[in-house]
């Protein structure tokens, strides 16, 4: 037990700003029920072995987070979640990612209709060039033909939901692209959340932010875990610790240690996590 | 030690750069003078038509050199609605290619496919000229014009565009040649500006659930509009000035149609089989005058093209 | 209840909607290609057998009915368009380093950079009509000369362009290295920038060639034509483009077989020029 109490000696650089308790009595990932149930994938960037037999059980409505050094296979992974990479001919995935049951790698489901139930937020904002309104009614036109009533009322739940409501309420008809960047930003978790998906990605979603714009995603982030499943790819481990309810620690491609957050942040049980979250790594 | 540059070569330096720096300025501005140079000379050469007629020049449809009568309304028209038939189907067309280019095609058919179509602005447009006489004009008339009048001809109003026989040149076909002409300027802008597109932009979209033609047209276009109407411009500019294509199939007939069908004059190409044959000081200078506006068109609308593209890339720099 | 699930009559018909057009767009595709390989097809069809005769090569154009080939005419178009290329190079490249290398600040090299990009669309029939009127019209006779001088003038924009976006491509911490060294600008832009920037402005200068080989409008004024073989500059002389121009728009059979031998020939080379230019860019990235 030396071992761990070193490691928590060896700890002050973070400062774990955890809630007290908030995962006391937490269960390993493996034992919820999942919502993502990732089996030996592996991805490839033409020749390159980007992903290697990763496995894993992304839990229903948590916070799952994923760090590591850049390089890492981080988004690499969350992009496998809702087939972005077969936009890029020269990419591609094998092994298995379940989710209700249906392989998302190899299924015959359209992947348009995956990509609608797995949301994605990128790290830099990404606004279209249409007005603040017709952003959010743009995704949600795409499966539903709502009256302008029932539309209006979508599009204030959505931007209340992603706390950005009050702030743009007057200016609807605006371009999305007038706002600041943390306001895109939670425009973009807006435009999100208008379709009800079930699982939202999250990739670096406050790398491109101010100080104050990330509390305001971090806030989000933990509203949003009772009705999402949430990924989170972040290179900032303070914010991993924050926000999310487990941790994945990556490296060249291979999924070292998941656990419990807490349990990854003060007594990881291998020695190369230790060592990246103890800052004696690179 | 010998090959060290002496101090006696760094001194002449100075001298040497500044017969440089303004050698290089002189061609600079002889070409910034070029295009002043170009309509100085138009404006002189037709001082004699610009006295006598003014502005009516233009809307007179006269032309008739032995009794020294001109205007320019059969030829500005003839231009207009020639181009006009170009751009309504050179940029769906050009769209088309451009998206199949840049979001459809396999990676390794791009190269082969954008040479193909960039091969189209490399035939010369003589080539497109004869083709367009000996093999697309009679093929047009046997085949194509009959349907068209048979079935459009009757239509009230929009109909009288379709009348007259089938004579294969006229308007209609110098307009479709013209489209294949622009569509490889028109398609190589649009690529290019639809590459600019963050690929994150697309991605987000493409993440909602939107399938390809909603990425395009409702994310890339929007973001690119400049761009592409700058693109579109070109292809105009280029239809508006275009000769020898048009000259071969217009029919060179100095009369005002409704009809397509029926043969018509350009501006360009009024110049190109009347002028070496033109006789009297008004009839060049009228010519001439005919010169000057097809120059001040297409130098508008150049000009205009290459503002919206300055302004696309601006834009772009400014975000990123 | 989730509206997201395959049977959702929305998502059906925006996929129907997605299907047609891309297959529009892949007919759009079809369709620019169709043209190519209809138009390479007539001329090799109707130009093979003129291009395979040697007589084309030899003989001078012939009156309506007689036998004949288009020497002169292709020694006219081969003389006309080095002189073109001769006189628009120099001007092109020395207009195109001030843009780059001199121009950061001033209005000289915005507004030239801009007027040129208008210049390189223009119509050549205008380039035409100015040569024209500004030496043509001075001396009282067309010549060789004329003609050269209209296809240079649309060598230059094209030139320009290429040099100006080459040079611009030259990394800066070149200029400085070499700066460092104690290099005077001049000697720098003559022995380094124009050295890494040779092969796109060599591109640029074979873009041009081809684009003037195949010019017709600005030689109707200017070189004119001339049924003889002809060695004065000052004269008008004979060329593939006007040739081809006359001999179609004639009523003559004979006449229209040469015209498509012209046109072939003018056209592979021009082919040939374009694939050399994007095989010898291609090689340099």
């Amino acid at each position: 037990m030396d071992t761990s109490t070193a490691a928590v000696s060896a700890r002050p650089r973070i400062q774990t700003p955890v809630r007290e308790g908030r995962n006391a009595g937490a269960v390993a990932p493996s034992e919820l029920k999942a919502k993502l149930k990732i089996n030996g994938l592996n991805f490839y960037y033409g020749g390159f072995h980007a992903l290697k037999n990763i496995t894993m059980d992304i839990p229903e409505r948590k916070v799952t987070a994923f760090i590591g050094p850049s390089g890492c296979g981080k988004s690499t992974l969350l992009r496998t979640f809702n087939r972005m990479y077969a936009l890029y001919p020269e990419q591609r995935a094998e092994g298995e990612i379940l989710m209700d049951g249906d392989n998302l790698v190899t299924t015959r489901q359209d992947v348009s209709l995956i990509r609608a139930k797995i949301g994605m937020v990128f790290q830099k904002p990404t606004p279209f060039p249409m007005s603040i309104y017709d952003n959010i009614a743009f995704g949600v036109r795409l499966f539903e033909s709502l009256s302008k009533r029932e539309m209006d009322d979508r599009v204030e739940w959505a931007l209340g939901r992603a706390a950005i409501w009050n702030e743009v309420k007057d200016k609807l008809s605006q371009s999305g692209q007038s706002l600041s960047g943390g306001q895109q930003q939670r425009l973009c978790i807006a435009r999100c959340i208008a379709i009800k998906p079930e699982v939202l990605l999250l990739d670096e979603p406050c790398s491109a932010l101010d100080p104050i714009s990330t509390a305001k995603v971090e806030e989000l982030i933990h509203e949003l875990k009772s009705d999402y499943t949430v990924v989170i790819v972040t290179h900032n481990m303070q914010q991993a610790a924050r926000v999310s309810d487990y941790t994945a620690y990556m490296y060249l491609g291979e999924l070292i240690e998941y656990d419990v957050t807490d349990t990854i942040f003060i007594k990881p049980k291998k020695a190369a996590t230790e060592d990246y979250i103890t800052g004696r790594f690179g | 030690m010998s090959d060290s540059p002496g101090p006696r070569r760094l001194r002449a330096a100075p001298w040497v750069d500044t017969a440089f720096e303004w050698l290089t300025r002189f061609f600079a501005f002889l070409v910034f003078a070029l295009l002043l140079a170009i309509l100085a000379s138009l404006v002189v050469g037709s001082q004699l038509t610009l006295e006598k007629y003014g502005f009516s020049f233009i809307w007179s449809s006269a032309w008739d050199p032995v009794k020294e009568e001109f205007g320019a309304l059969v030829p500005i028209y003839g231009t207009l609605v020639t181009s006009l038939i170009a751009m309504l189907i050179g940029v769906p067309v050009s769209f088309g290619i451009a998206l199949f280019l840049t979001e459809l095609s396999p990676a390794w058919l791009k190269r082969p496919l954008g040479t193909a179509i960039e091969l189209l602005a490399a035939i010369p447009s003589i080539i497109y000229g004869m083709w367009g006489l000996f093999v697309f004009a009679p093929l047009f008339q046997g085949h194509v014009q009959p349907l068209l009048i048979g079935s459009l001809g009757g239509v009230p109003f929009f109909g009288a565009l379709f009348e007259g026989p089938p004579i294969g040149i006229g308007m209609l076909a110098a307009g479709l040649i013209l489209s294949v002409m622009v569509i490889p300027f028109i398609t190589a802008v649009m690529r290019d500006v639809f590459e600019i597109v963050p690929p994150m932009l697309k991605e987000s979209a493409y993440g909602l659930g939107a399938t390809t033609w909603e990425v395009v047209w409702r994310v890339v276009l929007p973001y690119t509009k400049v761009g592409v109407i700058g693109g579109i411009m070109l292809g105009l500019g280029r239809a508006l000035g275009e000769t020898m294509a048009v000259t071969f199939v217009i029919g060179n007939a100095h009369r005002l149609a409704v009809s397509l069908n029926a043969p018509g004059n350009s501006i360009a190409s009024a110049l190109a089989n009347e002028f070496t044959e033109a006789v009297g000081d008004l009839y060049f200078s009228a010519l001439i005058e005919l010169g000057l506006i097809l120059f001040l068109i297409t130098t508008v609308v150049l000009a205009l093209s290459k503002l919206l593209l300055l302004r696309l890339a601006r834009n772009e720099g400014a975000r990123t | 209840m989730n509206a997201i699930h395959p049977g959702n009559r929305i998502y059906r018909s925006r996929k129907r909607v997605n299907f047609i057009l891309l297959a529009a767009s892949s007919l759009a595709l079809a369709f620019g290609l169709f043209w190519l390989v209809w138009i390479l097809g007539t001329l090799l069809y109707e130009g093979g057998t003129a291009l395979a005769r040697a007589t084309l090569y030899y003989q001078m154009t012939p009156p309506p009915g007689a036998d004949g080939g288009l020497a002169n005419a292709i020694a006219g178009s081969l003389v006309m368009v080095t002189a073109g290329t001769l006189l628009g190079t120099p001007v092109g490249i020395l207009a195109g380093t001030y843009l780059a290398e001199y121009g950061r600040r001033g209005w000289l090299a915005g507004a030239t950079r801009f007027l040129n990009d208008v210049l390189l669309s223009a119509p050549s029939i205008v380039i035409g009509l100015f040569v024209y009127s500004v030496y043509v019209a001075q001396v009282k006779h067309f010549s060789a000369w004329a003609g050269a001088v209209a296809l240079a003038l649309i060598v230059i924009p094209v030139v320009v362009r290429t040099t100006d976006d080459m040079l611009k491509l030259v990394p800066n911490t070149l200029r400085e290295a070499t700066m460092a060294l104690g290099c005077p600008p001049w000697k720098m832009i003559v022995s380094v920038t124009y050295r890494a920037a040779r092969t796109g402005i060599l591109t640029g200068i074979l873009l041009a060639v081809a684009r003037i080989s195949g010019e017709t409008a600005p030689l109707l004024f200017t070189a004119l034509n001339n049924q003889f073989w002809s060695n004065n500059m000052n004269a008008p002389m004979s060329n593939l483009p006007v040739v081809i121009f006359q001999f179609a728009m004639s009523p003559y059979e004979d006449w229209h077989r040469l015209a498509w031998g012209g046109a072939a020939l003018i056209t592979l080379a021009v082919l040939v020029l374009n694939i050399l230019a994007r095989a010898l860019f291609r090689k340099s990235d």
